[in-house]
């Protein structure tokens, strides 16, 4: 009789590319739910537009370069990208820049670098990166969470705002949008005012903004969960907040009238999104445990620096892109010692 | 970790880096007891079933041999004899289809069997062991044709000669790839011929303290071996926990040592010496009753086989008469693996003899191990270096295997790769990653002997070059001195200044060549690592150099 021949080992594999996507889809998803009860369903229709662009533009490119379309798909990494965008993103932004972003993202940054495990960059970080930098203020102009919004928008109005780029009729962008709490603490900081002054105002909760910091919870939770079903370990996001806190403590010890305390850092802005679901990619990050805890003490630091004294309120997507050129550096220095070539030789 | 071993002694456990809990799957072959295979019309003996130079015929067609009779051996350092498994005719020895991955012919001696089963004259069994000279017991080993059945198949006697003073003795019983239980089913059924090969290896090693190390997944095999333990030898039968591949040579010593052998060494290094438990009976079988190796414990299992089972089986036998005789096939598998199903490989037919290294035959359904699936990208997860026992970083060597960047990988210590397939098994992108070690092994291999091979012909060329020149100053040299004797009526020392002038010119010439030969000298790597006969080789051109121009002088 004759039979075909296998490579070994020949077993039954128990992980696939796209069961570890879907885990971090349903890891964002209370997160999400929290961001969309906070800031409206402005956050979810992003969602759409994002997934439904960035998998057009995953075939399309597929297509050009002639690859089998629906394996890579399947693989469900461009939702990701997508999603991860879409929550980084002001709910009220114009779905024309969103489109741009995702083919940024999926074009530029993932496929011409030859698409899933090739990319040096992270591509929803790049794409938030390049929308921030070229459209600064529709990127920056945030929907106060709900229950603090004097004029609270309906689902026409927010789809309206979305697809035309204007505010609803009768209202100014200034009237509905609200500094992000890190924008506030930054510049109400520059007024030079006291922390203990800054958080009379009712815009703040008990670590970081109202709001704000429950959406941070419910990531939380999510990133837990993945690291529970060990589809990201612990060293990354560990890592990532102690470099943040680290820092964080030694200003606020230091002068605690004008820095923070630490965990204002860790529950404001992307710091949690960015620690659990971000700097965690893995095609970007380092790939050493040891390369792991490097990358993510320096983003954590590296977002405390921007923050604090850079040109931008918050700093994740600019401090993940920096330590992503790093990565393979990182790597090279930090391979573990193989079996055998220690002394432990008896 | 620490644990009890037998007689109470409690022992420290080490561990190693990642490991695999694989589901264990090896209760189908354990429901039926042992069995032994009935002897088929035909047995084929491929010359090489250990690691080393084939065994060369000692028969010829038509001859008649019995049972135990030897039929093949070489002089060769590292060989092992093979001896007819039964009576029969030699049919002829010819290219058969043989157990190895790359699905080769090799040569085989066909033995037609005649059913007889009629014994040779055995060797006298060697009872006293403990007075016996050590090499006389060797001798027995080696000429009993036993390697290690554990798979590695490296002939015994060799690896019991290591030159070295040896502390401890391993006995790898961990059996720790899923679906096999042929060491299990021994340790169970056969508890004195392990331990009385154990003591005749301590005798010859001089260890002081024998461990045998077994998974806590075979309660009985441990509960067994111990109580056939006497009260006052230094044997221990250690219980460690159930991790894929703590089998491995190298885990298991580093589990009950916790030592580790040192990258492109030996066991022997560490005073550590490790036989697995099918070769320590058959070092008892041939010591204590003269027997050779000529049949060996197989399981045959997975769902392609109607009743799955342990069997003795005499070598030779092809896999498709085997599978027979466990009731055939049940049509679930498209495939038969040799071996387990993580370093095992596939057979293209089963037309293929047992050999002494095969300890299982696998053929699985769709559901036990699927076939289908291919590869995405790395998505440089690091799942791969989290399990590796090695500690390498196997998407690296992936990334540069691709790359066909074959120093990089080596870099990463490619060669430390023991193919264990953990790496593979938990990949998210399916990534056949020991197919690509493999592939950059096989590659650099030919790579450094090509290299070798042509830096030898650059040692060639530069001495012809060398030679050319010479030859070329010498022819000068003689025309200027004819010049100058025609020149000259009466030179003051014509000869003197010739010879100098030719010697000057040959100096020179020779320099030249060298300066040459060290600006174009490839990696030192290529120069320090000449074979023994490359060396030669080098050691005679230079000696011929030098005497070459010495007759000049
Ligand atoms: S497990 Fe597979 S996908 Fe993950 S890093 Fe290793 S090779 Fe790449
Ligand atoms: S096959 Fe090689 S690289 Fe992969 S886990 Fe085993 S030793 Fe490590």
């Amino acid at each position: 009789m004759q039979f075909q021949t296998f490579s070994s080992p020949h077993t039954d594999r128990p992980n696939s590319v796209d069961k570890v996507m879907l885990q971090v889809i349903l890891a964002l998803l209370p997160g999400v739910l929290a961001m969309t009860w906070y800031f409206g369903p402005g956050v979810l229709i992003n969602i759409v537009i994002a997934t439904l662009s960035a998998v057009a533009f995953e075939a399309l490119v597929l297509k050009l370069r002639k690859r089998p379309v629906m394996p890579t798909l399947y693989d469900l990494s461009a939702v990701v990208t997508a999603i991860l965008f879409a929550i980084a993103v002001p709910p009220l932004l114009p779905w024309w820049l969103t489109v741009i972003g995702m083919a940024f993202a999926i074009i530029m940054v993932k496929q011409l670098y030859g698409g899933l495990g090739y990319n040096p960059f992270n591509p929803a970080m790049a794409a938030y990166v390049l929308l921030l930098i070229s459209w600064p203020i529709p990127m920056t102009s945030w929907l106060p969470p709900v229950v603090l919004s004097t004029n609270p928008l309906d689902f026409m109005q927010i789809v309206s705002a979305i697809f035309t780029g204007s505010p609803p009729t009768g209202l100014e962008w200034d009237a509905i949008t609200m500094a992000t709490p890190l924008d506030g603490m930054r510049t109400n900081l520059d007024q030079g005012q006291m922390i203990s002054e800054i958080f009379q105002s009712p815009v703040w909760g008990d670590f970081g903004g109202l709001g704000w910091e429950w959406v941070g919870n419910w990531f939380l939770m999510g990133g837990l969960w993945l690291i529970y079903k060990r589809t990201i370990t612990w060293h990354i996001p560990l890592a990532f907040f102690a470099g943040l806190t680290g820092l964080a403590m030694i200003t606020f010890l230091f002068d605690p009238e004008s820095y923070p305390f630490a965990l204002f850092h860790v529950f404001s802005g992307g710091a949690i999104l960015g620690a659990f679901f971000i700097a965690t990619d893995p095609v970007t990050a380092c790939t050493t445990r040891k390369g792991q805890l490097i990358y993510g003490v320096a983003i954590g630091m590296l977002v405390y620096v921007i923050r604090t004294w850079g040109g931008y309120p918050d700093a994740v997507a600019f401090a993940v892109l920096l330590l992503n050129m790093a990565a393979p550096t990182i790597d090279y220095y930090t391979r573990p010692q193989v079996f055998g070539h220690g002394d432990n030789h008896g | 970790m620490y644990v009890e071993s037998s007689k109470g002694k409690i022992r420290r456990l080490w561990d190693f880096h990642g490991g695999l809990h694989l589901p264990d799957n090896k209760r189908q072959s354990l429901q039926t007891d042992l069995t032994s295979a009935t002897m088929p019309a035909r047995l084929i003996l491929p010359l090489r079933q250990h690691i080393g130079e084939p065994a060369i015929p000692l028969v010829k067609p038509g001859d008649r041999v019995l049972k135990g009779e030897k039929i093949a051996d070489n002089t060769a350092p590292v060989c092992a004899p093979i001896h007819a498994p039964t009576s029969g005719i030699i049919k002829g020895i010819e290219a058969h289809s043989i157990p190895h991955p790359s699905g080769l012919n090799g040569p085989a001696i066909v033995l037609e069997v005649d059913g007889k089963d009629e014994w040779a004259d055995l060797p006298a069994p060697i009872n006293d062991f403990q007075n016996v000279d050590k090499s006389l017991l060797l001798q027995r080993i080696r000429e009993a044709g036993i390697v290690g059945l554990g798979g590695a198949t490296f002939p015994a006697a060799i690896k019991l000669n290591p030159g070295k003073a040896i502390r401890t003795l391993i006995i790898n019983g961990a059996e720790c790839e899923p679906f096999i239980t042929c060491d299990d089913l021994l340790m169970q059924g056969a508890p004195d011929r392990i331990l009385n090969g154990v003591r005749i290896l301590q005798h010859i090693l001089g260890a002081e303290e024998c461990l045998i190390g077994i998974e806590d997944n075979k309660p009985d095999a441990i509960s067994t071996l111990r109580s056939h333990l006497t009260d006052d030898e230094p044997i221990e039968v250690v219980r460690i926990p159930t991790l894929y591949p703590s089998g491995g040579e190298k885990q298991l010593i580093r589990i009950l040592t916790g030592q580790e052998v040192p990258s492109g060494g030996f066991p022997a290094q560490l005073g550590v010496i490790c036989h697995n438990v099918a070769t320590t009976a058959a070092i008892a079988d041939a010591v204590l009753e003269g027997r050779p190796l000529i049949s060996r414990l197989v399981t045959l299992t997975g769902e392609g086989i109607a009743n799955p089972c342990n069997m003795e089986v005499p070598l030779g036998i092809t896999a498709a008469d085997l599978i027979e005789q466990a009731g055939g096939y049940t049509g679930k598998s498209s495939q038969l693996i040799v071996g387990g199903p993580m370093m095992g490989f596939n057979l293209s037919t089963d037309q293929v003899p047992i050999t002494k290294g095969s300890n299982c035959l696998l053929a699985p359904s769709e559901e036990e191990v699927p076939t289908t699936g291919s590869a995405l990208a790395c998505i440089r997860c690091g799942r791969c270096a989290e399990v590796c026992p090695v500690n390498l970083l196997p998407q690296q060597m992936y990334w540069f295997s691709r790359a066909k960047e074959l120093e990089k990988v080596q870099d990463y210590n490619l060669f430390d790769c023991i193919e264990c397939g953990c790496c593979s098994h938990v990949c998210p992108s399916h990534i056949p990653l020991v197919h690509y070690f493999r592939f950059a092994k096989t590659e650099s291999w030919a790579k450094e002997k090509e290299l070798q091979a042509a830096d030898h012909a650059k040692k060639r060329h530069d001495f012809r070059i060398a030679r050319l020149e010479r030859l070329d100053a010498e022819r000068k040299a003689r025309l200027r001195k004819k010049k100058e004797d025609l020149g000259k009526k009466k030179p003051v020392k014509p000869a003197a200044k010739g010879e100098d002038a030719k010697k000057a010119a040959i100096e020179a010439a020779m320099k030249r060549a060298a300066t040459k030969k060290a600006a174009q000298q490839s990696p030192p790597k290529n120069t320090d690592n000449l074979t023994p006969a490359q060396q030669k080789q080098v050691d005679a051109v230079d000696k011929h150099r030098a005497e070459t121009t010495a007759d000049q002088e």
